[in-house]
């Protein structure tokens, strides 16, 4: 078997990671080859969705780098990156996808070394976990799907658009919500999609039912039921035939595509 | 004394409020319609159909819900409870307070984008928890208001909502507001809650998953529900093979929950497990029960096709137990059956949870001062049953007691009439009329089309290229002027269609956005207003069959939305300005009966001001109410006889017909002529039918053979005059269902239970040792009238069941009669040897009723009771319009069920009777004379008899025509279906109107 060589792809924002990068450069750190750098603007530009479709691709390794907290160029770009890493983490460990795999570090320009020195150690770690089972793991592959769905999902991408005011300025009731209240809402709304989405790419390839479902989400089937209510309602699954007693649903394809 | 305030305060917008409402702004007073909630529509708004006729609840309800939101009389006052009250009767000030919605309700279209886009979800409380709802929602697609609310408590003010909202209707800071109002009456209408089954805790509520209560049940079943109709199970999704239904849970329950019956579980149950077999052929209904109420109107044969034809399967047992198996979640019920323990494993159990009083009762009790009964219902008299103990304020619905869908109906219009006899002499005085410009005459002008394209925020936007509509609208023939509307229905929005149609001196108006079925009336408005005829408008609609159903496909539904709109400007040149047409009233009534219904109806009538003519064919007043010697009450119902004779008497509008017999009835509403036997004529506007019932005469078990065996009526009057001593004759039997329940008579008589419970404790008063045995196929002793049953038993009133299979045998013995019987559950033979024998036979209708029927054109029931417009909203109106129902004539029924019925009747008489000329809608069927030959095929199919063969003498030969009776006409358009020759039309729906229509739509034209 070839030596493993890691698809590792760190996505650097031009004023503070690659600037520290570049200077990794000039400053000869030497690090391990198997990482190919994407320039971003800002941390902030990089999508939960681009990442996640990065590791339903087949990646093994992603690392972002940004400014530290309060050197943004952009002022507070960063700090809703760090809110993305969060939901990106959550939907890998809902997916089953080892956690390890993504990285986030603040690394300014004058940090060259401690560039470096963060891929060495995260091509370590890497290599450690070996190559990523996406792709080969069918179930795995499938969960990936559904969270790249997810990560699509208007509920998700529009509290990650107002977590951070509404715990700095304040919501329309003039309250302020904590980091932790915060979360839970969050945390509840990437459960709810990432699972529905799962039902929605399960039964897009073969008609399930409620329990086989459950199965394969790893959730007791009450929930699984709830959640085909929420579906149903949007008009997303429909029965497809019912064997026995058990309706086995199938996702509805809207429109011509 | 100052005059009343001429409006009345309802308070609760379930079906029962929103009748009293109609009903009150339909006879000239001005409605404030409370409701706690966000939107009216009650519990019904949430059953999926409705016994005994298996109709859909949202579709025979939604008329009413449109009517009332739109009613320009009835002012709705949505998240609002009241706070106190002061005033008396005729003069009331409430304060109330109105909780913050969040939502502007003028602003707010009901596009329903703020929920879309909301990214917090709740639990859907309309849909019983069974699904989720976002944070900003409206409690069903139908509602009335349609306006979203903000549910704070889940809100997480992310602010998506506001920037997403195109009309700018939200408002986060809202705050409570008080009201103050002035009412002249209140009419009590907030309905009754939920029974909580975790009490029962025995059946795993709430513990266990595949436990449900009826209500939810009712959800499952409901193509909105959340499983769109398939009924599964919670904790798996499987469709439950075996149902368990459980009776009673709540009900008729004296430790753990409400003493009474609720009066509507087993109907109820009996629907569901005959709608879940509908909807899935597999499964396999079982009710448990204790007794089968089935005693309203048709109810038993309903009873008999669950069982017969859907396959229910009926135990009558108590279940003492539910247990979940740990693995399977399926339930094991557990229950006595011939004496021994049976358990029966099912796959899902359904509570049939009781109805209690309604959250709110105490507060509302204590807040504006009237009495509630032990069981925090509503305190009301057996003659007096609308009436709360304080004058003014007014009772219908379910907080009068438990009840079903035409129960609450007929009461909620008996209410309407009490609240409007408070304030009888203000009718009018509040109520808005509204004022339009002069009509344009447009018949002379080429058709000048205009259309308006709208973008509904998003809602068709965001599909539809709606600019591609409005320039493709502009090369269509005829079309003058098109532009797009972001909102067309918003208030500023008709501001400027009104501006522009006579600015570009439009004769044609079409809007291409949603359903005509609920925004045409407006837009229709909007054109009156402008000074143009209603009728030259027109409706495409691209939204609801549009751009919400092709939300994928934009190019496509363009392109639909383009065709949508050719087919409409088509016939829009086509259209004819039309002209209600009206009838005067001649403002008095007819009431056919002088039992107790019909004086209740006429003094009701009279004391609103309108004239009466009360016809009665026997020698004196009072109907079967003279036999009838005592109640469940304290009341002596011959004295309080007395009193309702007196009062009609009294009263200087009511012409009483004493002795007087109707030969015929001409005429049709507003406008009717009766004559009586002897030629006296009358003129009057409208008809109640009160003729009342007889009590049947039985054959069997010695009638009329032996002296000792009687009914309860004649028991009654015997018991009164002296003529048994109960002291001798200690020794008493009563056989029910004598007469009903057969195959000659299937239905259930509704009143002999609590007949014989009557007459069983009035023995046991007089003689407490005398032995009473009530022989009983189920004691149907349905709502309070439970507690009476119970007190008959506790004072040792002996009830031994029979069935169709073991009915008694009586035969005359040495020591009185002797009545054998075998006791189904002890399997031993019961011997009475009994010295009276009362028999519960049933109320017959009055052997003439066919006659009465063939006079006013209404119909019967085949077992000839009168057959109402519609068994479940229109319980006390017939098909026929200005003729109405009351009492023993619809249906066996109590003197508190007849009463507020017969004050249902005047109400609605009152909404005609109120007005001086009735309207016409004009888009009816018209007879084109030259070309129909009468050959009546139209004739048959009208569903509402409209249509007559007539002959008349044309160019000195007889021509053969039809001619439409205009008030009775509803425009459905059968006949023109029917017409091989072109000879009869329906207005706005004429071939050619049509055809071009077709033709637009084929590229033909």
């Amino acid at each position: 078997m070839a030596e493993f060589e890691p698809k590792i792809i760190g996505f650097l924002c031009n004023w503070c990671s690659y600037a520290g990068a570049d200077l990794a450069g000039v400053s000869r750190y030497q690090y391990p080859p198997d990482i190919r750098i994407i320039r971003v603007m800002c941390s902030a530009r990089v999508d939960p969705m681009i990442v996640l479709t990065l590791f339903k691709e087949g990646a093994d390794g992603i690392l972002i780098g940004g400014c530290h907290i309060g050197d943004c160029h952009y002022i507070s770009g960063n700090y809703h990156t760090e809110k993305r890493v969060y939901v990106v983490k959550k939907l890998m460990e809902k997916a089953g996808l080892e956690v390890e795999r993504f990285r986030l570090e603040w690394i300014s320009a004058s940090e060259g070394e401690k560039f470096a020195k963060t891929v060495t150690e995260f091509t370590e770690k890497i290599m450690e976990l070996g190559p990523s089972k996406v792709g080969e793991d069918p179930e795995l592959t499938n969960r990936m799907g559904a969270a790249v769905d997810a990560s699509l999902d208007f509920r998700i991408r529009s509290l990650l658009g107002h977590e951070v005011g509404m715990i700095e300025n304040g919501n329309v009731y003039g309250e302020t919500k904590t980091e932790e209240e915060m979360r839970n809402i969050i945390d509840i709304a990437i459960e709810d999609e990432f699972r529905r989405s799962l039902i929605l790419g399960v039964t897009s390839s073969k008609p399930a039912s409620a329990k086989e479902l459950s199965q394969i989400a790893n959730l007791p089937t009450e929930r699984i039921v709830e959640h085909i209510a929420t579906l149903r309602q949007k008009n997303l699954l429909a029965i497809d035939h019912v064997d026995g007693m058990t309706p086995y649903y199938v996702a509805l394809r809207v429109g011509g595509d | 004394m100052a005059e009343p305030v001429g409006a009345v305060m309802v308070i609760g917008g379930g079906i029962s409020g929103m009748q009293s409402s109609l009903d009150l702004a339909n006879s000239g007073f001005k409605v404030y319609l409370v409701e706690r909630g966000p939107s009216i529509g009650g519990v019904m708004s949430q059953l999926d159909k409705t016994f005994p006729t298996n109709d859909c609840a949202m579709c025979i309800m939604a008329p009413k819900l449109v009517e009332t939101g739109r009613h320009e009389n009835i002012e709705l006052i949505t998240n609002a409870e009241v706070e106190m009250i002061d005033g008396r009767a005729g003069n009331f000030l409430v304060t109330l307070k109105k909780y913050p919605r969040r939502i502007n309700e003028e602003t707010c279209t009901g596009c329903g984008v703020c929920a879309e886009k909301c990214p917090t979800e709740a639990i859907d409380e309309f849909n019983e928890g069974l699904k989720h709802r976002k944070a900003v929602y409206v409690r069903y697609p139908q509602s009335v208001p349609l306006v979203y609310m903000i549910d704070r408590e889940k809100c997480i003010g992310c602010g998506i909502c506001e920037g997403e909202c195109k009309a700018g209707a939200i408002e986060y800071d809202e705050k409570e507001k008080i009201l103050e109002i002035n009412v002249g009456s209140i009419v009590l209408s907030p309905g009754s809650s939920k029974f909580d089954p975790s009490v029962r805790s025995e059946y795993g509520y709430g513990i266990f998953k595949n436990v449900l209560t009826s209500l939810e049940f009712e959800r499952m079943l409901s193509a909105t529900g959340p499983h769109l109709g398939t009924v599964v199970r919670p904790s798996d999704g499987d469709i439950p093979k075996k149902i368990a239904w459980i009776q009673c849970v709540g009900s008729r329950d004296k430790a753990k929950g409400n003493s009474y019956c609720s009066a509507v579980c087993c109907m109820y149950s009996l629907k569901e497990a005959i709608i879940a077999k509908e909807h899935f052929q597999g499964i396999e209904p079982t009710i448990f029960f204790m007794d089968m109420r089935a005693y309203g109107k048709d109810f038993e044969k309903y009873y008999i096709r669950a069982e017969d034809e859907a396959g229910v399967r009926f135990v009558r047992s108590r279940v003492s137990g539910v247990e979940e198996d740990p693995e399977t979640k399926d339930l094991t019920v557990s229950y006595v059956e011939n004496g021994e323990v049976v358990d029966e494993t099912f796959n899902m159990v359904v509570l049939s949870i009781a109805m209690n009083a309604p959250e709110e009762a105490e507060i509302l009790s204590h807040r504006l001062g009237f009495k509630l009964n032990i069981h925090k219902f509503v305190k009301a008299g057996l003659f007096e049953p609308l009436d709360t103990t304080k004058p003014g304020i007014f009772v219908g619905g379910a907080f009068a007691g438990p009840k079903d869908i035409p129960g609450t109906v007929a009461e909620a219009s008996g209410a309407a009439a009490r609240a409007a006899n408070v304030i009888a002499t203000s009718r009018d005085s509040l109520t808005k009329k509204k004022e339009y410009p002069a009509e344009i005459d447009v018949s002379e002008q080429e058709p000048r089309i205009g259309v308006f394209v709208c973008h509904c925020g998003i809602n068709i936007g965001s599909v539809v290229d709606v600019p591609a509509v409005v320039e493709y609208a502009k090369t269509l023939p005829n079309v003058v002027y098109a532009d797009e509307n972001l909102f067309t229905c918003s208030d500023d929005t008709q501001t400027k269609m009104k501006e522009i149609i006579n600015e570009q001196k439009l004769n044609r108006v079409i809007v291409a956005s949603c359903s005509p079925r609920t925004h045409e009336p407006l837009f229709q408005e909007t054109c009156r207003q402008a000074g143009l005829n209603q009728y030259l408008f027109e409706m495409a609609n691209i939204r609801d069959q549009c751009s919400w159903v092709h939300m994928h496909e934009k190019e496509e539904a363009t392109e639909k939305s383009k065709d949508l709109v050719r087919m409409v400007v088509a016939k829009s040149a086509l259209l004819d300005p039309l002209q209600k047409s009206k009838l005067p009233v001649t403002k008095s009534a007819l009431v056919i009966g002088g039992g107790l219904s019909g004086m209740t109806a006429a003094s009701g009538l009279a004391d609103q001001g309108f004239d009466v003519h009360l016809v009665e064919r026997e020698k004196e007043l009072g109907g079967n109410l003279r036999r009838i010697q005592h109640l469940l009450s304290d009341v002596d119902p011959q004295k309080k006889l007395e009193e309702i004779i007196s009062k009609v008497k009294d009263n200087p509008k009511v012409n009483l017909h004493i002795g007087s017999k109707i030969e015929k009835i001409e005429g049709r509403i507003g406008n009717f002529t009766t004559t009586l036997e002897g030629g006296e004529t009358i003129e009057h506007g409208v008809v109640i039918v009160a003729t009342g019932g007889v009590e049947h005469k039985p054959t069997e078990y010695l009638y009329g053979e032996n002296p000792n065996v009687m009914t309860q009526l004649e028991f009654e009057e015997k018991l009164t005059k002296g003529e048994i001593d109960l002291e001798k004759s200690n020794k008493i039997a009563m056989i029910q269902c004598v007469g009903s329940r057969n195959e000659e008579r299937p239905n259930c008589s509704r009143i002999c239970c609590s007949e014989a419970v009557k007459n069983a404790l009035k023995i046991k008063e007089k003689n407490p040792d005398a032995e009473v045995y009530v022989l009983y196929k189920d004691i149907r002793t349905y709502g309070f009238n439970e507690d009476y049953f119970q007190e008959a038993s506790e004072k040792g009133v002996l009830f031994v069941r029979y069935d169709d299979d073991n009915t008694p045998i009586v035969n005359p013995g040495q020591n009185g009669l002797e009545i054998t019987l075998k006791d189904p559950v002890l399997d031993e033979v019961l011997r009475i040897n009994a010295d009276l024998l009362i028999l519960s036979v049933p109320v017959l209708p009055q052997p003439d009723s066919e006659d009465v029927g063939r006079m006013l054109k209404v119909p019967l029931t085949k077992d000839n009771f009168f057959l109402e417009a519609h068994m479940k909203l229109r319980p006390v109106d017939f098909a026929t319009e200005g003729v109405f129902l009351c009492g023993l004539a619809h249906g066996p029924k109590f003197v508190d069920e007849s009463i507020a019925q017969a004050c249902g009747a005047v109400a609605r008489a009152a909404t005609v009777l109120s007005k001086d000329e009735i309207e016409i809608e004009p888009t009816i069927s018209h007879v084109v004379d030259e070309n129909c030959d009468g050959c009546a095929y139209c004739i048959e199919p009208c569903p509402y008899d409209a249509i007559t063969l007539i002959e008349y003498m044309k160019n000195g030969s007889v021509k053969k025509t039809v001619d439409v009776d205009e008030s009775a006409c509803k425009g459905c358009g059968c006949c023109q279906a029917t017409c091989p020759k072109e000879g009869i039309f329906i207005w706005k729906f004429k071939l050619d109107q049509l055809n071009a229509m077709i033709d637009a739509c084929l590229g033909v034209a």
